[in-house]
């Protein structure tokens, strides 16, 4: 399979790919610049979303509801959302509206007001939403694993969208400092639709192209993490609710470790194929305990976390955590079956046709491809690199990153068993 | 071979002699193709006592046959690069492959065989009795999934529509493997069937195969008509959740009509009007739309949306939101209720209705690139009734006048008409 596509450079050093598809009426922009949650200083920790949240929310040319209004009358979209290392921001439109697109994207970058009317309105919803995290045993399990994983110093130890405690104490300023750093070095736009490269590169030099900070770029330069060198364990008790959440994991590999294939082939054996791999075979589909049991590897430009997840009946929570420990003892003990090996390497490279079915699809895929930086003949060498793993790299994938006695493990919900720590 | 036809948009429709009717739409663009059946068994055909059945045999569905056993269906599916899924509604259950389209036989054979020949092992019920019930609990854990479970119990009295597509937990403990099975047995024929595929197909060879593999199943027993008729609702009904929780959830229903019913077209445009048009298309339309101007922009709640879904039989507005930390249910009420009145009494101006056309017209256009959408909009469409509203769906959305818009406001957005559910948290105890 070939995926191919233009690149240009636009004169501000941003890199821009285009993706020509004229099946569909759509047009897709997605784009990054460095900076993300990584930069919040540890007491403003959810600064990085609060700034890109603003940013969509009114510029030196429209306000909120001007923006809101002009996009949603030709059904398109725009965003700005911040990621841990990067800030994201796009949008979606017909393509006859491409350029409307764009001019609005582009005020979002280099224009935004960062209205204080808007702070405000924007802190209460970000106030409401975070107490409604701590209602939901699920986004709190996930939420307490990533504290406990990575130690307390590290950004990945913090949540992206910020804390009750940070929330009310981010000023205006504090957003219009994080944003005036923001930089186009480094910066990628990839666009993929219903329209020529050639006018999609003289549309974003005429705009975005034209954004020249003085200021240097921001150094976004990540520490790597200690690994845990004892397990560690955080229980938050909520006994009026039905199920338990259960995260247990350790930190992974990046996205560009030499290891990284042999791991995601082995998670696609531990617990994705099928109905949760073999994680979901264990609990779900021999025991019943869970609806969704399953493993996820969130491999960036840093080490991200590796980790399997359950939902399962408070009565059960101990013989889940005592199944899924088996499987990594196992998975590390024991190398994978010929027959499991053969149908990860045929699904993970069958799959690309669905996923390239779609300008979202071919985007994502694009954008991997700069990001880390996988070459622009990946998608032909990509099926090599799953071939070329091997059982016994999947084992040792497994042995270098997951343990079945040194591990994070995050419960949340009503809970029976015999552990004690709490968060 | 039935008699087919070509209809609107290159969708050929035929009928196999059990009754399975077959719809095909050639699509070059992509090398994918999408495999839907869908039986007309939903949560409507359920009975007090066994609620949840039909979601519960979509389960079974995974467990395998005599000639797929146990934990082979989505693995198969997998190693040819494939992803699969089921889905119950009130109305209907259905089960997808999208595919390599040089792997749509696997579907076939996967669907054809579990028409007919599916196991439901005693065994197999007893782990999936505990499956089910976690992924109820599940639910239950989601504050507004509890009240809306609470609206619609207190909405409808006699129309199964009142429980979840999930069941009641009580009727999970009691279904027994003969349940299922008769469910399964009663429901599962080709003639309460329909299967839908579109994508990168040679027409004349598939419908070869579809021959080979369905046509041998029998067409087996008639299932029982669904008679249940809602009496009309005589006085506004109200329930208040009251359980641990940090935020505070608003849920009105407001009776409408089926989808094959006139008023069907204005309701979801007013929809639109209310929260934006939403069919699909992946673009958020809702923050220049009415509600969130009303609700979110004046900071009482921090989410507030309409929905209707259409339906066999009459099913509700509902008006939904989470209330903003600091304010009150009775103020997000009000303000909802000021709103309504608005639609009630005040023409919507042809500017406004003209954006939300617009934006029906282009989530259409984003909602069909996918051939995997397009079968799912077919289907849909045929469950209510005909696959070919699809082809006109954007052309009779278009035509709704403000006067029809105002008609279906005056007519539905009544307070005898309407259930309201409250969600109120409290602290949780210590």
């Amino acid at each position: 399979m070939n995926l191919e596509f233009a690149r240009y450079s636009l004169s501000n050093g941003i890199m821009l790919i285009v993706r020509e598809n004229h099946h569909a009426q759509s047009v897709m922009v997605r784009g990054y610049l460095r900076g993300g949650a990584n930069l919040d200083p540890p007491e403003k920790i959810g600064l990085a979303a609060f700034t890109a949240d603003v940013m969509r929310r009114g510029t030196e040319k429209r306000t909120f509801n001007e923006i809101n209004e002009t996009i949603e009358a030709v059904a398109a979209s725009v965003y700005v959302n911040a990621g841990r290392h990067l800030l994201g921001f796009g949008g979606k439109s017909l393509a006859v509206d491409f350029e409307l697109l764009v001019e609005l994207m582009t005020d979002n970058i280099l224009c935004p007001a960062l209205p204080a009317k808007e702070v405000e309105k924007l802190r209460g919803q970000i106030i409401t939403d975070l107490k409604e995290l701590e209602d939901d045993p699920g986004g709190l399990a996930r939420r307490y694993f990533r504290e406990i994983l990575y130690p307390p110093d590290h950004p990945y130890s913090r949540p992206v969208e910020g804390t009750l405690k940070s929330i009310p104490h981010l000023s205006r300023a504090d957003l219009l400092d994080f944003y005036q750093a923001l930089h186009p070095h480094g910066g990628i736009v990839v666009v993929v639709g219903d329209v020529t490269g050639e006018f999609v590169y003289q549309t974003l030099e005429a705009t975005l192209g034209q954004w020249a900070p003085t200021h240097p770029p921001p150094d976004t330069a990540v520490p790597l993490p200690a690994p845990l060198s004892e397990p560690i364990r955080s229980l938050h008790k909520m006994d009026n609710k039905s199920q338990t959440d259960l995260v247990l994991g350790h930190i992974g590999p990046q996205r560009v470790a030499d290891d990284f294939y042999a791991a995601y082939v082995g998670n696609t054996i531990l617990g994705q194929l099928g109905l949760g791999g073999r994680i979901g075979h264990s609990v779900r589909d021999n025991q019943g305990l869970a609806y969704y049991a399953g493993a996820s590897m969130l491999s960036g430009l840093g080490p991200g976390p590796w980790f399997v997840y359950a939902g399962v009946n408070p009565a059960a929570v101990d013989q889940a955590i005592e199944l899924i420990l088996t499987e990594i003892r196992r998975f590390n003990q024991e190398l994978v079956t010929d027959q499991e090996l053969a149908d990860a390497k045929a699904y993970l490279t069958g799959i690309l046709p669905l996923q390239m079915e779609s300008n979202e699809g071919i985007a994502a895929t694009l954008m991997e491809m700069q990001i880390y930086q996988l070459g622009d003949d990946f998608i032909t060498r990509y099926p090599d690199l799953i071939y070329a793993v091997t059982k016994e790299d999947i084992q040792a994938a497994a042995r270098t990153y997951l343990s079945d006695t040194v591990y994070a493990l995050s419960i949340a919900g009503p809970y029976q068993g015999t552990a004690s720590d709490e968060s | 071979m039935g008699k087919s036809k070509a209809a609107g948009n290159g969708v050929i429709d035929y009928k196999l002699a059990n009754g399975l009717q077959v719809l095909l739409k050639p699509i070059h663009t992509a090398p994918v193709v999408s495999n839907w059946i869908w039986y007309r068994v939903g949560g409507r055909n359920e009975q007090p006592g066994t609620t949840g059945i039909s979601h519960w045999v979509e389960h079974m569905m995974f467990k395998g046959t005599p000639t797929h056993p146990k934990g082979s269906i989505m693995l198969e599916v997998n190693r040819n690069g494939g992803v699969l899924n089921g889905f119950t509604s009130q109305d209907f259950t259905a089960y997808f492959e999208i595919l390599p389209a040089d792997r749509l036989d696997l579907g076939l054979r996967i669907e054809s065989d579990r028409m007919a020949n599916s196991i439901i092992d005693p065994e197999e019920v007893t782990s999936e009795r505990t499956v089910i019930i976690s992924e109820r609990e599940g639910n239950e854990n989601n504050p507004e999934w509890a009240l809306h479970e609470e609206v619609v119990a207190a909405m409808y009295r006699v129309h199964p529509y009142g429980h979840m597509v999930i069941g009641w937990k009580e009727d999970l403990l009691n279904i027994t493997q003969d349940d299922l099975y008769q469910h399964y047995k009663r429901y599962y024929g080709p003639h309460n069937a329909v299967l839908v595929i579109v994508g990168d197909i040679e027409v004349d060879q598939v419908r070869l195969r579809i021959d080979e593999l369905f046509g041998p199943i029998s067409a087996g027993p008639t299932p029982p008509p669904m008679q249940i008729k809602e009496p009309r609702q005589q006085s506004e009904r109200r329930v208040v959740v009251r359980r641990p929780g940090t935020a505070s959830y608003f849920h009105a229903s407001y009776l409408a009509c089926e989808g094959t019913h006139e008023d069907a077209f204005p309701v979801i445009m007013l929809e639109a009007l209310l929260s934006g048009a939403n069919l699909g298309g992946g673009t958020p339309t809702h923050r220049s739309a009415r509600l969130y101007r009303a609700l979110v922009e004046t900071e009482i709640a921090t989410s507030a949306s309409a929905h209707y879904q259409p339906s066999i039989d009459p099913a509700p507005l509902h008006l939904t939101g989470t209330v903003r930390d600091g304010h009150t249910l009775a103020e997000f009420e009000a303000a909802l209720e000021a709103e309504l009145d608005r639609l009630i009494h005040e023409p919507v101006s042809e500017a406004e209705l003209a954006k939300v056309r617009k934006q029906v017209q282009a989530q259409f256009a984003y909602s069909i690139e996918r051939v995997s959408s397009q079968a799912q909009w077919l289907g849909l469409m045929e469950m209510l009734g005909d696959w070919r509203r699809f082809d006109t769906f954007v052309d009779d959305l278009s035509a709704v006048t403000a006067a029809q818009v105002q008609q279906v406001a005056e007519k539905y957005l009544q307070p005898a008409n309407r259930s309201v559910g409250w969600f109120e948290a409290v602290e949780p105890a210590s």
